[in-house]
């Protein structure tokens, strides 16, 4: 070891608190990007993998009932490469232990071979055979939900009856990576599973030999995806055709998007800040140590070191410190990339490629970090370079002070003169001091990011499953059912309230935008449906014409009292034009309301209902449930309060992971920022401390001058990090997957504000009075022995 | 009657020694000094560097304390304070000078003085400090616009305005030219005759001796001769 290299490590040695503080922001930084990247492209080429070779289609498309041969016309529109009709049928699974049946979403698999497209992914046991239409494959997560496995028996409700079928096979799919049932917006694996079944089982028990009611297809490389839509439309609308739709609108590939997106965002922004955060640090410790070193640096370059050698010795320092905070971002990105992944594998179902240590995100991250260090100490090493040793070995001329502006205010101009010690330190660096407060600023933003999607989360539960929807049990049928026969269900034993909503999809138009969407008609005196409108005040449902939700109005951009056309679709596929009222806020989907006896009129109908709304007796709930189950009609039972149970859990512990680990990379910050500072504070200060001591200046006092330094930069930077904190969740909120599907308001709470503002607070307080500890051991008597 | 009242000794130190460790050695600083000051004298410290009268001065003026010994303020030993009351008998009680000024940076001249007369009991307004050392045009002017002997001056300004019993200069013209450290002595004798500061000023210049009341020589951690001057020497007269 040459001698520099000692003093390299001896230096490094006495400055060890500084250094670990700086190498675990970069250590931060290069975590949060490996974290995030692995999971990016874990995620990202699992899927594509998975969609390669699964063959996902591009298009989805759901009608009422077509004859196979309607399958071959489809597969000659241009552009499309591949069609394959399935039948696929809502299914109630009564499974033991549950109070309310599961859902499933039964799809049939194909006479002979695999699936042409979204194929199954076999995890055990086999493929169904035909003629065996009882054996079904079974989602697997439901699966283990419920400790199925090859050869169990599974009741199902198919079409009205109960039978017991029998599990050959675990499988997956790359229709199902996020499973979740339409209805109730949460993965449930308890609840909702998705079940194959060969197509003669399916179409013996729901007479559908011949027919198929779902289509999947996909395109040729370049085709035009607007036309073979509405030609594929325009062929499937006689048979009661839903509207095709794309992969972007295929709610388990969209929230999978989604995701991605957001990941984009945060893989740019956080690592950003923390090695910007780093070079600013190094910055202010490595111009200190170069002027603390100057008669050395002065002594080193007379003994004929080159400036080269110097510009080295600095440099070598930094990446000391930068290959220690690589080596724990490493360590700790594999770590937290994994768990992240852990955490995604429990609502997305992919075969996940995992690889153990991705070179080329690890060289990047580390590659950043040595050019961000370099950056943060290019104006130190150029001062020390620079320096001709004769004047290095003078010490540097005294520190020049100006009496600021702000001081000819009256009421500053009479503060103490510690405290005007204070506002001339910092008027003295104003970049510094704002380069810091904005460090600190960061680290106030980086809390309130990681907790303000739980803020969000409550005014949704709020509204949607307590002001929203009043109901206690919704039951869906397949078909419309008379509102006469709907009071049998009213009169059941538990039944305290009920009511009966009329669903029925239709695409809404305004001139050259439109919309596959659902129209939902609603008793006007409805007691468990309330409507509200974006000031959350209750929205009046208009005895004729339609509320749309807010989002859609944008999409059709319509005004209220513009005309809307709406395409029935179903009865007699009619288009009807209504007048559009006003709008709802609503967080989830897009979707229209008007009074039911109005949409009773437009579709021509007696009244019915399809969906029907139950406030139930909580002591009769149990038995209330498995009479619903009973009914052949019936095709989904959800409970209210299970599905808020399970949306709470969901969020609060995704969020949960989210918030510790921001808030432990913006504590990260916080400490850094304030003890680097407060270091290289007391280093320039210590002897106007000691003469302050000396003066009879109590060592409290003194500490209000050092940290009160501290303080304002860290008060300043409060404000600022709020603003940053709100425009950063304003980013996250527009990079969201689709704001049709789902819109999570910009939201943030005052706790969440008092949170992360206590959060750093407290860590600057702890790095502050590691510092002021030092100030006890400040020798006085050798302070004003020596000329700084 | 006590020995110090009788002879009007503000601060006396007893059978003072202070042994440091530095490193590996055993150094000892003082071994077994008797020094009083007498109220409103100007005593002169002398001795070569390394004799002592540093660390002395930081021992009378409560900035260290002694390793045996006793240092009487009145009627308290000040010896036996923790680190609160020494710094409360600092402020009250004392005022430094320093060879090299220690004044803070980012104050002027007229707020360096005001540091110790806000925390002072009966100080003087920190503009009559800076008459007194002829410095009153120059008060707003931060220490980097002020020449050597000019910080000097207001450092002197700054120790007395809050009126201290105790004056200790320690080589307050080490880091000064001839003709600026006799103008420092010079606001040093005058704040001693006009206030009656008691003040005892360290140096190892020997001429110096001349302008004291009474002089103590140390050599090697003892006191090895004391006298009285009949007639006191006006700074500007010095042989230099």
């Amino acid at each position: 070891m040459n001698l520099l290299d000692r003093k390299l490590f001896r230096d490094l040695m006495r400055l060890k608190g500084q250094a670990l503080t700086i190498a675990l922001v970069v250590g931060v930084g290069v975590a949060s990007y490996i974290t995030l990247r692995t999971a990016w492209r874990a995620l990202g080429q699992s899927r594509a993998v998975y969609y390669d070779h699964y063959r996902f289609a591009d298009v989805f498309g759901a009608l009422k009932r077509a004859p196979d041969s309607v399958a071959d016309r489809v597969a000659e529109v241009p552009g499309v490469s591949k069609v394959y009709p399935r039948i696929v049928k809502q299914v109630l699974l009564p499974m033991e232990g549950l109070v309310t049946p599961a859902r499933g979403e039964i799809i049939s698999l194909p006479m002979h071979g695999r699936p042409p497209l979204n194929d199954v992914l076999l995890k055990a046991g086999r493929l169904p055979e035909p003629g065996r239409g009882r054996e079904v494959l079974v989602y697997e997560p439901f699966a283990k939900a419920h400790d199925l496995t090859p050869g169990s028996t599974l009741p199902a409700i198919l079409n009205g009856k109960l039978q017991d079928l029998v599990v050959v096979g675990l499988a997956l799919s790359p229709e199902f990576v996020f499973a979740v049932d339409p209805g109730t917006v949460v993965v449930d694996d308890e609840r909702y599973g998705p079940l194959w079944m060969a197509k003669d089982g399916v179409a013996a028990a729901f007479q559908m030999e011949g027919a198929f009611n779902n289509l999947v297809m996909k395109l040729e490389p370049g085709a035009n995806e607007d036309a073979v839509l509405n030609a594929v439309d325009s062929i499937l609308k006689p048979y009661g055709g839903l509207g095709a739709v794309t992969r972007e609108h295929q709610m388990s590939h969209l929230i999978l998007t989604g995701e991605l997106q957001q990941i984009e965002i945060l893989v740019v922004f956080l690592p950003v800040v923390f090695l910007a955060v780093a070079a600013f640090l190094l910055n202010v410790v490595f111009s200190r140590l170069v002027t603390l070193q100057r008669a050395q640096i002065a002594i080193i370059k007379a003994l004929g070191y080159e400036n080269r050698a110097v510009a080295l010795h600095y440099l070598k320092m930094v990446c000391v410190i930068v290959f220690v905070g690589s080596v724990f971002g490493l360590a700790l990105g594999a770590w937290m990339g994994n768990a992240m992944l852990d955490l995604y594998a429990q609502f997305f179902r992919l075969p996940m490629i995992r690889s153990r240590v991705d070179l080329p995100v690890s060289i990047n991250a580390i590659l950043a970090s040595f050019i961000a260090g370099a950056l943060g100490i290019a104006i130190a090493v150029r001062q020390a370079v620079t320096l001709p040793p004769a004047e290095a070995m003078r010490p540097p001329s005294p520190a020049r002070y100006h009496a600021s502006v702000i001081e000819r205010l009256p009421l500053i101009g009479r503060v103490a003169q510690t405290t005007m010690m204070v506002f001339r330190e910092i008027w003295r660096r104003p970049v510094r001091t704002l380069l810091s407060s904005l460090g600190i600023a960061f680290a106030v933003g980086i809390v309130i990011l990681g907790r303000f999607g739980e803020d969000a989360m409550q005014p949704i539960i709020d509204m949607e499953f307590g002001r929203k929807l009043r109901e206690d049990i919704t039951v869906n049928f397949a078909d419309a059912v008379d509102d006469g026969s709907l009071s049998y269900i009213g009169s059941l034993p538990g039944v305290l309230e009920s009511e009966g909503l009329r669903q029925t999809p239709v695409r809404m138009r305004v001139g050259a935008r439109w919309r596959d969407t659902v129209l939902i008609g609603i008793p006007g005196n409805s007691q468990l449906r309330r409507l509200y409108d974006v000031k959350a005040r209750p929205a009046h449902l208009p005895h004729s014409g339609v509320l749309v939700t807010g989002i859609l109005a944008e999409v059709l951009g319509a005004e209220p009292g513009d005309l809307i056309d709406i395409e029935l679709k179903e009865g007699d596929r009619s288009t009807r034009q209504v007048r559009l009222t006003g709008t709802v806020e609503e967080s989830f989907g897009i979707q229209g309301y008007m009074r039911k006896r109005e949409l009773h009129r437009i579709l021509r109908e007696g009244a019915s209902s399809n969906t029907a709304l139950l406030r139930a007796d909580p002591m009769q709930e149990v038995e209330l449930q498995s009479r619903l189950t009973d009914i052949p009609s019936v095709q989904s039972i959800a409970r209210k309060r299970t599905i808020l149970d399970k949306f709470e859990e969901q969020t609060r512990r995704t969020m949960k992971v989210v918030t510790f680990i921001l808030t432990l990379f913006a504590t990260a910050i916080a400490i850094a920022v304030v003890y680097n500072n407060a270091r290289v504070s007391l280093s320039m200060r210590s002897r106007d401390l000691a003469t302050l001591r000396v003066l009879g200046f109590t060592r409290g006092e003194i500490s209000a001058i050092l940290l009160g330094e501290q303080a304002i930069q860290v008060l300043l930077g409060v404000p600022i990090g709020m603003v940053l904190g709100n425009l950063g969740a304003e980013a996250l909120v527009q990079g969201q997957a689709d704001p049709e599907q789902f819109r999570l308001p910009l939201m943030i709470s005052q706790q969440t504000y008092a949170f992360a503002i206590l959060v750093i607070l407290i860590s600057a307080l702890v790095s502050a009075l590691l510092v002021r500890r030092r100030l006890d051991s400040l020798d006085l008597v050798a302070v004003l022995k020596t000329r700084e | 009657m006590s020995e110090s009242e009788e002879h009007g000794v503000v601060l006396a130190a007893h059978d003072v020694t202070k042994t440091y460790r530095m490193g590996d050695v055993d150094v000892h600083a003082l071994r077994g000094v008797n020094v009083g000051l007498r109220q409103g004298e100007l005593l002169v410290l002398l001795g070569p560097s390394g004799s002592g009268k540093s660390t002395l001065l930081n021992i009378l003026g409560g900035l260290d304390v002694p390793t045996e010994g006793r240092v009487m303020y009145k009627e308290r030993d000040i010896a036996a304070l923790g680190d609160r009351e020494l710094t409360r008998f600092r402020r009250d009680h004392v005022g430094f000078v320093f060879q090299f000024y220690n004044l803070i940076p980012s104050l002027t001249a007229r707020e360096n003085v005001a540091l110790v007369t806000e925390i002072a009991e009966e100080p003087l307004d920190p503009r009559e400090a800076l008459e007194l050392v002829s410095l009153a045009d120059r008060m707003d002017h931060f220490p980097s616009q002020l020449s050597g002997g000019e910080q000097q001056r207001v450092a002197i300004a700054r120790a007395v305005a809050k009126q201290p019993d105790i004056l200790l200069c320690d080589e307050p013209t080490g880091a000064l030219d001839v003709k600026t450290g006799i103008r420092v002595l010079e606001v040093i004798d005058e704040v001693n005759r006009t206030l009656g500061t008691t003040t005892a000023v360290i140096t190892h210049h020997a001429p110096m001796a001349s302008m004291a009341d009474r002089v103590i020589s140390l050599s090697d951690g003892r006191v090895y001769q004391e006298h009285e001057n009949e007639t006191k020497i006006a700074p500007r007269d010095l042989s230099w």
